[in-house]
């Protein structure tokens, strides 16, 4: 064992810290198409004293470190570029505190969604955490991190909105508070009224520092939950649509979806509408003013509330929805990734055109998923496509088509989410040269050793 | 191509212009209705054609058997009327289009048609389907398609039902007994209208439960419960079986109760009015039904078309009514649940 592994092995614990093989192989990919590049090293911290050294060694020595929640992100995000240090997180996984009246929780950096979703449902039935779609092993502070949405984006932004509270180790391993909880024993502000320095942080995929805590806020939790779905064979009326929709005030979620199959799903974009409710009355005023505010494409005939079987109710109100597995096996190879720029809902029709084009083009199976975020603020579109692992040429189409989305992405205006290294240059190309230099700056002054998750925002 | 039987004479000579004056969604009395269909029938454009609201219940009222609502559902897509908004009708459209997905039991002479309602072959099970089960088909290759009527679309069925009745005849069936009583309309009542040849004895599943019930009376145990019957619009292609739904409840001992909305007057469950129209028809539809069934006692509803049963199962049961298909009420009475 060479000094560096050593040193490692004496920080976590030689339990938690591995340089064999088959380690290696598992953490130099994720389950998207980026290439595998294997670590040096693996560890497994659980402190913020064992991550306070692992960082002061990783600078000392000028080793790669690379931090991961779950490693889900699909593009790559987490794959050691230039080796290094990987260093997952899913130790530090307590959850630290909840103040029920302030509605926000304080966890460590590598706490699932699931499990805060079990304490809270256990402990606080009346609270919740916005649950993103990724599966239950997805980390919270690793979602925040890349700006993910979850199941209350329409109401209140992005998850990273949600936050009230960081705790960073930086590249020099020095700990840092961000927001109220750098001067007060209480987590209830990421920033404001002072500086909101969360933005040097969020975003980042671990180029500037390791989130250890992060604080989020909580939200009502109503005792009914229900979805409707609107359909339409009108792609150019769907913005139209979640702009009344998001008028109401009265819903939880949007999401909409196009896809070929199964048959029902066939020719219109469906618009799925959650409702909830703490009485049956509530529910069913909610229910009312939305259906009422489509009621003029209900009246051209433009678009309908379809008959949701009771059977499907389930599978679209589980959270999180596990239907984006079974998507992902469609081709028999368990092949599933997605392109989601965040873009105006108003460029929902050339969205939807294009994955249509582009699944012909490259003969691939698709699904065309939007989130909106805020009143309807932006969208997330997912241009999904599916593939068989077991079929490099199939892969190789997806990677063309998924790359093809990037460049309609930013011609069309969008900003890319989860950016693989490629799409980070192709923004970084189009990006303003002062912001690019407000990034150079943030970047040298808090990695000057470029050894945080190096390769991802490398500003030139 | 295949046309409807229908003669403008009927109408002109109507005594009562019943198929109009009873429709419980327009008001109009007899002159009016009278030449309201003559127009229809001479093509000519009618508010009938804007206003009805698909519930086939004038197939019913009109005792001369001249189909004024295959009628109004012709002229309505031959002037491009929409009843329902265009991504409803398509997804309906495509939701029945075969794909080679259909399932086939040990088909016999005689079998079971769930058209493609799946949880048909997880309620046939048991003494009631004994005798002809395991012979069954499923899939859209059988599905009747009536419910395009509700789309103002005649010229799918025309196109899609022969192929399903040449399905049919492939499997050398003699006798088909419809468990989903909109098949069984398909076959009895909306083939002939349109001179579709259909070479098997078509049998309503009501007419089926009867007779096996009677075969199996020692089993029965009087249930003794108040019961309200949700009639689907599908039943007044098939009002002649109508009288089953009592018969079947003295064999088993539910008392079904009399209210407003029964017999002609039943009102549909609103699942269709809300995809087509919606919220404020379906919504006043569904709320005076199930006040009117609360009104009158009900501790149960029966449902034949598991499509209702979808629409308003679960505001029924909110009121205190539970909610229940009508096999699995016979089943109940022979001690199966």
């Amino acid at each position: 064992m060479d000094d560096i592994a050593h040193s490692l092995a004496m920080i976590v614990g030689e339990a938690y810290f591995s340089n064999q093989p088959e380690e290696a192989y598992f953490y130099a990919r994720d389950p998207g198409l980026m290439p595998p590049h294997k670590p040096d090293y693996v560890v497994v911290p659980k402190s913020v004293e064992e991550i306070q050294e692992i960082a002061r060694l990783a600078s000392r020595e000028k080793i790669p470190l690379v931090p991961m929640g779950a490693g889900l992100a699909l593009t790559g995000l987490t794959i050691p570029l230039k080796g290094g240090i990987v260093m997952d997180m899913k130790r530090m996984n307590r959850i630290l505190k909840v103040n029920e009246k302030a509605r926000h929780v304080i966890v460590e950096g590598g706490t699932s969604q699931g499990l805060l979703k079990a304490y809270l449902e256990k402990n606080y039935p009346r609270l919740r955490h916005s649950m993103p779609d990724s599966p239950a092993t997805a980390t919270i502070a690793a979602n925040v991190m890349i700006h993910g949405q979850g199941r209350l984006t329409q109401q209140y932004g992005f998850n990273s909105d949600m936050i009230s509270g960081l705790e960073v180790v930086l590249a020099s391993g020095e700990v840092c508070k961000i927001g109220s909880c750098s001067m007060s024993p209480d987590w209830f502000s990421k920033g404001a009224p002072m500086p909101d320095l969360t933005g040097l942080f969020l975003g980042w995929f671990g180029a500037t520092g390791i989130i250890t805590k992060v604080a989020v806020k909580l939200y009502p939790k109503k005792k009914m939950r229900d979805v409707e779905i609107f359909i339409t064979d009108r792609e150019d009326l769907v913005p139209d649509m979640v702009y009344e929709l998001t008028h109401t005030e009265m819903v939880e979620d949007i999401n909409i979806f196009a896809q070929p199959k199964p048959m029902i799903f066939k020719d219109n974009h469906h618009i799925a509408i959650f409702i909830t409710g703490d009485t049956d009355e509530e529910l069913e005023f909610k229910r009312k003013m939305t259906w009422y505010s489509l009621d003029r494409f209900i009246k051209s005939k433009d678009g309908g509330f379809m008959g949701v079987p009771p059977v499907m109710k389930p599978t679209l109100l589980e959270m999180p929805q596990r239907s984006v597995s079974r998507f992902a096996d469609v081709k028999k190879g368990g092949g599933f990734e997605y392109s989601g720029p965040i873009i105006m809902v108003e460029k929902y029709p050339e969205c939807a055109h294009k994955i249509v084009e582009l699944a012909e083009k490259y003969d691939l199976g698709y699904s065309g998923m939007a989130r909106i975020i805020g009143r309807s603020h932006a969208m997330m579109y997912g241009f999904a496509f599916t593939f068989n692992r077991a079929d490099p040429d199939m892969m190789d189409r997806t990677r063309k088509a998924l790359h093809e989305v990037s460049e309609f992405a930013l011609e069309a205006g969008g900003v890319f989410w989860k950016a693989t290294v490629d799409e980070q240059k192709m923004a970084m190309e189009k990006m303003d040269p002062n912001t690019l230099g407000i990034m150079k700056m943030i970047k040298e002054n808090l990695d000057p050793n470029g050894i945080m998750n190096p390769g991802n925002w490398e500003v030139i | 191509m295949y046309e409807l039987k229908f003669d403008e004479n009927l109408c002109k000579t109507c005594p009562t212009g019943d198929c109009l004056v009873k429709c419980q969604y327009l008001d109009v009395e007899k002159k009016t209705a009278v030449e309201e269909m003559v127009k229809i029938g001479q093509g000519e454009d009618s508010f009938v054609l804007q206003d009805c609201v698909t519930c086939y219940a004038c197939e019913e009222y009109c005792k001369r058997g001249n189909h004024p609502f295959y009628l109004i559902t012709e002229r309505r897509e031959e002037k491009g009327i929409l009843t329902s908004p265009r991504a409803i009708t398509k997804q309906w459209i495509n939701i029945g289009e075969p794909q080679g997905k259909y399932r086939l039991g040990d088909v016999k002479e005689r079998v079971l048609s769930f058209g493609f309602m799946p949880e048909f072959l997880q309620w046939v099970k048991g003494k009631l389907f004994e005798d002809v089960m395991p012979s069954y088909i499923f899939g859209q290759e059988f599905f009747c398609n009536v419910v395009y009527i509700h789309f103002a679309n005649t010229s799918i069925i025309k196109e899609r039902l022969p192929k399903v009745v040449d399905n049919f005849r492939k499997l050398g069936v003699k006798e088909v007994i419809f468990v989903h009583d909109e098949c069984y309309g398909a076959f009895a009542h909306l083939a002939p209208a349109y001179g579709i040849e259909v070479p098997f004895k078509s049998v309503h599943y009501f007419e089926y439960l009867y007779n096996r019930l009677k075969e199996l009376k020692d089993f029965i145990k009087p249930l003794n419960i108040r019961a309200a019957y949700q009639r689907p619009c599908s039943s007044r292609l098939s009002s002649d079986q109508h009288h089953f739904v009592a018969d079947i409840m003295e064999l088993i001992g539910v008392d079904l109760i009399e209210r407003k909305y029964q017999g002609e007057n039943a009102l549909c469950c609103g699942g269709i009015y809300a995809m087509a129209f919606g919220y404020d028809l379906a919504h006043d539809v569904q709320k005076r039904n199930i006040d009117d069934m609360v009104e009158h006692g009900a501790q149960y509803c029966i449902f034949n078309c598991p499509a209702c049963q979808s629409s308003i199962g679960a505001e029924v049961a909110k009121r205190g009514i539970k909610p229940i298909h009508l096999i699995h009420l016979c089943k109940m009475a022979i001690g199966e649940m």
